[in-house]
């Protein structure tokens, strides 16, 4: 997979969350891992990626096709992808089966049984097989999160986007999901992961982009950017976020 | 220790004791005469109001939540025109009074367009009402769901009217019931004002009867059972409705 921007701008009021980011992968990253301060414009640069949003200016190309700019085309995209949040953000009014299954039935087309049966092995590929029947209240911090990776893989995604998908967990809970996600990316899964664990990115990324202050500093291979970062800003930050690990 | 169950009825017991008690020692103090003979008379005009009553507040009330349900969705609407018409027709209807709006609606607005029959405009008028009240409990309700969950939806690809249909209304109906329970319970009463566009429901009728019988308080008794009758199981239903739909967030 090979991903680019072009000179996007994403506003919010005066604010500009993305301002000007141009890069380009190489043709077959596989995890491209989005690394730099918060605020930086991760979250926005990865729901701009996966057509979640649309940026006011510039363009965005996966293997080389521009994505739509119009609101159907967008969603067009963005039934093609999947994502899990910081949040979780599953539904809280439907259990951890129907969150999964109920997508497969309203946008993809799936049977009622089919679908059913796509969330009941997902949930058990993800540990979850005895929680399926539960609500998102019912479950801890690190199984919502399974659950919600689950709902975003139902779909079997293009690219699995993931925005900070441990921040809001302990560490038990964080390594349950890491190791899940470490798993799809051995299984050829493409993902765009927005994080600040510095030593799990170490071992799954491709690429890393490096943005701060809705600029991207630094879009190089994995191996390259952890062995010697070129600017000083991505120094710093390695440094800071790894003194205490 | 009793079960809450059984601490729940007790107590319920003794509130009931306590508040007929007090409501006999009230009456008997005023000496007031009470003839039932003129009520028991006139019972099959009440029963007949009180039926009228019902049949206008179970029209109203389907035709408040559709008007709600309409103004809720127009406010939130992105037509500028449809909004501002939304939010105007809100503001008129919720500001001035019933009184108000069913003596112009029935003598100057359905005279002008030759509409005679005065239950039709008195339900259509006290349905609309009740639905300014009802959007706006309705617009709450959705407007409390929050960003995350719409971004949620969208992200599993929902377009907008599968996101209201499957995330943003089946959480929003139960932030909205107990709103919404207590505006249809004050349908049902409103429904009395209706009397003054001379509709016989059951104010009217008692007041007829009062009139007719010489009597003066003997038919607002039975009234206020009458409105009682129905106002209690539909707050009941509504609890267990409550239960139903309750999950923790």
């Amino acid at each position: 997979m090979k991903l680019e921007t072009l000179n996007v701008v994403k506003r919010y009021g005066s604010f500009a969350a993305l301002d000007g980011a141009s890069f380009k992968t190489g043709d077959d990253a596989r995890v491209v891992v989005l690394l730099g301060p918060s605020g930086g414009g991760k979250s926005t640069l990865l729901r701009v990626l996966g057509g979640l949003l649309i940026p006011d200016s510039g363009d965005v190309r996966v293997n080389d096709q521009a994505l739509p700019h119009d609101p159907a085309g967008a969603l067009g995209t963005l039934r093609q992808n999947g994502f899990v949040f910081q949040g979780y953000n599953l539904f809280p009014h439907l259990t951890a089966q129907q969150n999964v299954a109920l997508p497969l039935t309203v946008v993809h087309g799936f049977t009622t049984a089919a679908a059913q049966d796509r969330a009941h092995e997902l949930l058990t590929r993800l540990g979850l097989a005895d929680h399926a029947h539960k609500r998102p209240a019912e479950l801890s911090g690190g199984q919502q999160q399974r659950a919600a990776i689950a709902r975003a893989l139902a779909s079997r995604p293009r690219l699995l986007l993931l925005d900070e998908p441990t921040s809001a967990l302990d560490p038990v809970m964080t390594g349950e999901v890491l190791d899940v996600i470490r798993e799809l990316a051995q299984d050829g899964q493409q993902i765009v992961l927005a994080t600040h664990e510095v030593s799990f990115a170490k071992q799954v990324a491709d690429w890393v982009v490096f943005l701060a202050e809705g600029k991207i500093l630094e879009s190089r291979p994995a191996i390259k950017f952890f062995a010697d970062p070129l600017s000083s800003f991505a120094k710093d930050y390695l440094t800071a976020i790894l003194k205490y690990r | 220790m009793l079960s809450l169950t059984a601490r729940s009825l007790f107590w319920t017991l003794v509130l009931l004791t306590a508040a007929a008690l007090a409501l006999y020692f009230t009456f008997s103090t005023v000496h007031y005469r009470w003839n039932w003979e003129s009520v028991w008379t006139y019972r099959y005009q009440f029963a007949w109001g009180w039926l009228t009553t019902m049949a206008i507040s179970v029209v109203a009330m389907v035709l408040s939540v559709l008007v709600g349900f309409a103004l809720m969705l127009s406010r939130r609407s992105p037509i500028l025109p449809l909004r501002l018409f939304a939010t105007g027709v809100v503001e008129l209807l919720r500001g001035s009074p019933l009184l108000v709006q069913l003596l112009i609606g029935y003598y100057i607005i359905a005279t002008a367009l030759q509409v005679n029959d005065k239950l039709l405009v008195g339900t259509l008028l006290l349905g609309l009402f009740e639905g300014a009240y009802l959007s706006e409990i309705f617009r709450g309700a959705v407007e409390s769901i929050g960003a995350t969950q719409r971004e949620a939806a969208r992200a599993v690809g929902f377009n907008t009217v599968q996101t209201y249909r499957y995330v943003i209304i089946p959480q929003a109906v139960r932030r909205a019931l107990p709103g919404t329970t207590g505006q249809l319970v004050s349908l049902i009463k409103d429904s009395s004002l209706l009397s003054v566009i001379a509709i016989e429901e059951l104010v009217q009728k008692v007041r007829i009867l009062n009139s007719s019988s010489y009597t003066a308080l003997e038919g607002y008794l039975p009234l206020a059972a009458a409105y009682l009758i129905v106002t209690l199981p539909l707050s009941w239903y509504a609890g267990r409705l409550e239960r139903r739909f309750a999950y923790e967030t």
